[in-house]
């Protein structure tokens, strides 16, 4: 569903992204690890056709997001790290605009909107405007406007920031469901527990390259890391410290 | 705990802003020539024109036997209250961003800075934001002062000692006012609010300027006597307002006045201005800046469908849609469609004002008054479209800002989305000008023909310069501002205004001969004429103004094609 090849992007002199390559397939929920600013961000947004790659190449659905950016677009919806929405367009307002934008329309939608505002506990809230919408309220506002038009690939930045409990569980609960029924989710995240329960597999990011990809185990055998856990596999890839010398911070 | 932690001075608050400010001119800097030598020109243009037209002006006006010092004064009064009313406008606007609702306000209010330094920082930073425009538009006319009186090498500090205190003195009241509103108001319903009290300041303001009628001064016949007149000069447009204190500080100087008054009540109302403005914040600003952090607007008053909805049914749902999103979006944030009240009284006093002129009314008038009075109602015509595109169709881009990961991320074609940007506010700014247009050249009976050239005129000049203050609004995006009313006084927006206007001077050059040969012709009795010379102007203005609609439209959307779109906004 995914196809990165030497995916490569420059800010000047600094190399945000280094030639990453990376496959995934129909159905599965891959998600991408990396400490701050590894290029995990930089990655999402240039899959998403928001970042134009300095080189390299993207395709979604067997799409060229570079030659065929309209068509590899409407394949996939997106879902930010920051949950910007227009202020003074209500709820529903704004699913039906985003519901547009993929060129749907019509009562079908209007159910659609409905529906996802109901899963979401936004019901309440559909003719309001989202300027008096919660930070959590916002984000859980573009999960459905990624949902509305069904894509077949949706790529989430930081899906689980600002979400309450219940959301979180019904997040993990609907990309699970839609992988099963043959759907992709490229999830990137810092929330390692997360990543080990819901991901398939598994790319760690360092430093604009893929440190290590593949299943938990297949991680484990590539780093020689029998019976690690994912955070220590995340620290000894990403050279994290092991011992914190937390005195000459904290002490007085 | 020991005694309370050292301050950091006012300079070290305003590092972001200033560093910010540097970081962006490196980036100009390394961005391209094109732009920065378009930039100079334009600019370098627009500012020869003002000092020209100032220089002129004023040696005209010193020539003029026993009144001529009286009557700079008072021209530099009114130049200095007009633009003390655009100050108290920018400052109102402003100072709600910086005081209230800017984002370093979280990191400030929670350090232990003192209040007096929090003030004066952010005051200082309103003072900036909002009348770096008024300074760059005042310099040419101080600068024309003081050669026509032959100011001397100290009269810069002169001026500079004078203007000071004359722009703080808005600002304290804008941050005043603010304080207030903020207290009795939630914050973004103040922001409107404010956005609508401002807009009634400028009004009355205007009004007032209009009802005063400075062109009187200009036609001393009008007056019973010459003792009128002189008594009219001498009598103060404005005694107790800073801008006839800093007129008569800086005439005082120029005319070799030994008079401490003006400099005496300009800084020290100043300083009582600012420690009062101190005080208002000491006793308000915690209590309003908690207030500001609550309060958004949750219902909607008004569904937009109805007529329209018929009108766009047949559209494609993202073409239709996107409209609707961008109506909706104007229709209910005040701060935007008030501006539609300012623009119509405006347009009243605009239209009162060419029917008030005195050409109608029995006595023979010269051809070429009339004549010249056509033209310039074409340039003020022209000049009022351009400020209105500015506030309206310039912004359009940046007010897409941190929403435009969703555009960018659709299968919505950018060119499509600036298409619709461009005849959204194209069309409504076209029967803008063919009303005016139309409706000036009626009341000045200008006759079939050049009724036709003002007509054809200003229709292609209204789509050129919508295209140029889109292009200009994608060029140099202000994808980040916290407040909408700003945008049109950025650096981009005062680009586009200079590019605009010299784009019309430049079509009412090439007009005015020909077309001045054709009606006295007319005048003379001989029919009117199609002259190789006219063709020749006429297809040139054609080609100029058809070149300055598509080329920047193509620009912008090759720019907005490479746009790239970090988290936050626009790298």
């Amino acid at each position: 569903m995914i196809r990165l090849q030497n995916l490569t992007k420059r800010y000047g002199k600094f190399t945000a992204v280094d030639g990453i390559s990376l496959e995934v397939p129909r159905g599965e929920l891959f998600g991408l690890l990396g400490p701050n600013g590894a290029g995990k961000t930089t990655t999402m947004r240039m899959i998403a056709g928001i970042l134009r790659p300095t080189g390299g190449s993207i395709h979604v659905g067997g799409m060229d997001m570079l030659a065929r950016p309209l068509e590899a677009k409407a394949r996939l919806g997106f879902i930010p790290d920051r949950p910007f929405v227009y202020d003074k367009l209500t709820g529903g307002e704004f699913l039906r605009f985003a519901a547009a934008l993929y060129g749907q329309d019509g009562p079908a939608v209007e159910r659609r909107i409905d529906e996802l505002l109901e899963i979401f506990d936004l019901g309440p809230w559909k003719h309001e405007l989202t300027e008096a919408y919660s930070h959590g309220m916002r984000q859980k506002l573009i999960i459905c406007g990624a949902l509305v038009h069904r894509p077949e690939l949706i790529v989430v930045d930081e899906p689980m920031v600002g979400l309450d409990p219940k959301s979180t569980r019904l997040l993990k609960d609907l990309f699970r469901q839609f992988v099963d029924r043959g759907g992709t989710v490229l999830m990137s995240t810092h929330t390692l527990e997360i990543a080990e329960v819901m991901c398939d597999r598994i790319a760690i990011v360092y430093k604009g390259r893929i440190a290590a990809s593949g299943t938990m185990d297949q991680l484990r055998e590539q780093t020689e890391s029998a019976a690690m856990s994912l955070e220590d596999l995340f620290l000894k890839l990403t050279g994290g410290p092991r011992e914190h010398h937390l005195d000459a911070v904290l002490g007085r | 705990m020991e005694g309370t932690p050292s301050q950091p001075g006012i300079w070290t608050l305003l590092t972001p802003k200033w560093r910010g400010a540097l970081a962006r001119l490196r980036q100009e800097r390394r961005g391209s020539w094109g732009r920065l030598l378009l930039f100079s020109v334009v600019g370098g243009a627009f500012w020869a024109a003002i000092f020209g037209v100032a220089f002129r002006v004023l040696s005209y006006i010193q020539r003029v036997e026993d009144i001529g010092d009286l009557l700079a004064t008072k021209v530099l009064g009114v130049i200095l209250l007009a633009l003390l009313s655009i100050l108290l406008l920018s400052n109102i606007i402003t100072a709600l961003s910086t005081y209230f609702l800017a984002k370093d306000l979280d990191l400030l209010v929670a350090a232990p800075v003192g209040g007096v330094r929090l003030y004066l920082a952010k005051l200082t930073e309103t003072v900036v934001h909002s009348s770096w425009m008024v300074a760059l538009l005042a310099l040419p006319i101080f600068t024309a002062y003081g050669i026509v009186y032959s100011g001397g090498p100290l009269f810069p500090l002169v001026a500079v000692a004078a203007f000071v205190p004359y722009l703080v003195m808005p600002a304290v009241v804008g941050v005043i006012i603010t304080m207030f509103l903020v207290n009795v108001f939630p914050a973004r319903r103040t922001r409107e609010l404010l956005g609508l009290v401002g807009l009634g300041a400028l009004v009355t303001v205007v009004m007032l300027l209009r009802f005063m009628r400075p062109e009187r001064l200009a036609r001393p016949e009008g007056f019973e006597s010459f003792v009128d007149y002189l008594a009219e000069l001498r009598t103060p447009t404005s005694p107790m307002l800073p801008s006839e204190w800093t007129a008569d500080m800086i005439m005082n100087w120029l005319l070799r006045v030994a008079d401490p008054h003006p400099i005496a009540l300009l800084w020290g109302v100043g300083l009582a201005a600012v420690t009062l403005g101190a005080l208002v914040h000491r006793w308000l600003y915690h209590s309003g800046f908690s207030k500001a952090q609550e309060g958004a607007e949750r219902k909607v008053r008004r569904p937009l469908r109805g007529p329209l909805g018929a009108l766009l049914r047949s559209m494609p749902a993202a073409k239709r849609e996107f409209i609707y999103k961008d109506l909706r979006l104007f229709f209910r944030d005040n701060t935007q469609w008030s501006q539609l009240i300012l623009l119509a009284v405006l347009l009243m006093i605009y239209i009162f004002n060419i029917k008030s002129l005195p050409i109608h009314s029995g006595e023979r008038i010269p051809f070429s008054l009339v004549m010249i009075i056509s033209f310039l109602n074409l340039g003020l015509a022209g000049f009022v479209l351009a400020a209105v595109a500015a506030r309206f169709i310039f912004p359009a881009v940046s007010l897409e800002g941190r929403q435009m990961w969703l555009l960018r991320s659709s299968p919505l074609d950018p060119q499509a989305m600036l298409w619709s940007k461009y005849w959204t506010g194209t069309v409504p700014l076209l029967v803008l000008a063919m009303v005016i247009t139309t409706l000036t050249n009626w009341l000045l009976q200008a006759g079939v023909f050049m009724m036709a050239v003002s007509l054809g005129t200003i229709l292609l000049y209204t789509l050129a310069a919508s295209a140029l203050a889109l292009s200009f609004g994608v060029f140099y995006p202000q994808f980040g501002t916290e407040n909408a009313a700003q945008i049109p006084t950025s650096f981009g927006g005062v680009v586009y205004m200079m590019a605009s206007l010299s784009l019309l001077a430049l079509v009412i050059m090439l007009e005015a001969q020909p077309v001045a040969q054709q009606l006295r012709a007319h005048h003379r009795g001989e029919g009117l004429g199609v002259t190789p010379w006219l063709l020749l102007t006429g297809g040139a203005v054609v080609v100029i103004l058809v070149t300055a609609t598509i080329l920047p439209l193509r620009l912008s959307a090759q720019r907005i094609e490479r746009m790239e779109i970090a988290s936050g906004g626009v790298e």
